[in-house]
């Protein structure tokens, strides 16, 4: 009798607290494959010394938030005011992904708009993209001394996200 | 006539349907390479529009997925090998049918669960519905009753 009474209500409450904790949470988001991996193995060039070859051992010794962005990209016009406060003030290395991109049309949105990277990786059509599992831009990624990809962000970063979840892991990834 | 005008239409019809469009005009080099890919692409996910498999997607990078595919097919790589390196970079979710183990056993044992578990639920309940019913259906109707 009382397992009678008791089971729908566990069951309820099973039920309650599997759709409460689907709540909020956003499935387009997909976890990183890369997540606590090393950045995949590239060699490509530079975006603003045409030519110039950049590869992953380059970018080795210090932490860095690798930014996704393009001239096209709209929601990177969000982020990228943020991600400039955050450098000059010192907080952050800052490495960009051109993607998809026209080098002239990536120059001169970077004159416009500033231009906070420290280095900049030239990816003309998305093939290296595909290697990072890029699904659009802006995606950034919290990469630590030793090249591990530590947190990804898909989407614009806000100062909120900044402060929360990547300043810390850059700190952490500083050993 | 009738049959003039439908074969007319025809053509429209496959100009038409949006699947065909989404394939960009790639080089195959024989029309068994054609269907390897016309498969493969229809059980990989888009990794942006999520709930359209690579073959419909019209996204960026679901085109350069396909490109990716294609190159990497005339290269002589397997459908597995094709299979492996997007899952590396794109996690199992690209899989529309996700690998047979680990964390995705609960995904495909589930709903037998709950067929079974359901099943002996309902089965008790009726053996147990069936047990108290017996003596009640059993007892006549009480012969000293006043009409």
């Amino acid at each position: 009798m009382i397992m009678r009474l008791f089971l729908p209500l566990a069951l309820f409450f099973a039920l309650a607290v599997l759709l409460w904790s689907g709540l909020g949470k956003d499935p387009s988001i997909l976890p990183s494959a890369l997540l606590d991996k090393p950045i995949p193995q590239f060699s490509s060039t530079k975006l603003r010394q045409p030519g110039e070859p950049i590869d992953s051992q380059a970018l080795l010794g210090e932490p860095y938030l690798l930014n996704v962005f393009a001239s096209w990209c709209r929601s990177c016009l969000i982020e990228h005011p943020v991600l400039d406060a955050y450098v000059k003030r010192g907080q952050l290395k800052l490495v960009g992904l051109n993607y998809r991109d026209e080098r002239e049309a990536a120059l001169s949105w970077l004159q416009f708009h500033g231009d906070p990277y420290a280095e900049i990786i030239w990816d003309p059509d998305g093939r290296l993209g595909i290697d990072f599992g890029i699904t659009g831009a802006p995606e950034s990624f919290v990469v630590d001394a030793q090249g591990i990809v530590r947190y990804k962000i898909v989407g614009p970063v806000s100062p909120e996200i900044m402060e929360k979840e990547i300043l810390p892991r850059l700190r952490e990834g500083a050993g | 006539m009738r049959k003039l005008l439908i074969a007319c239409l025809i053509p429209f019809m496959v100009l038409f349907s949006t699947a065909l469009w989404a394939i960009d005009p790639l080089p195959f080099a024989d029309g068994e390479q054609e269907e390897r890919f016309r498969v493969l692409v229809a059980e990989l996910r888009c990794v942006q529009c999520q709930n359209q498999n690579l073959a419909d997607s019209d996204a960026l990078i679901a085109k350069d997925l396909r490109k990716e595919i294609f190159e990497q097919m005339q290269a002589g790589r397997s459908d597995d090998e094709i299979v492996d390196f997007l899952v590396e970079r794109y996690g199992e979710f690209v899989l529309y049918r996700p690998a047979f183990s680990g964390k995705n056993l609960l995904l495909w044992l589930g709903p037998l669960l709950i067929v079974v578990f359901g099943g002996i639920g309902v089965a008790v309940h009726l053996r147990r519905r069936a047990a108290n019913s017996q003596p009640a259906a059993a007892a006549p109707i009480a012969e000293d009753i006043d009409w």
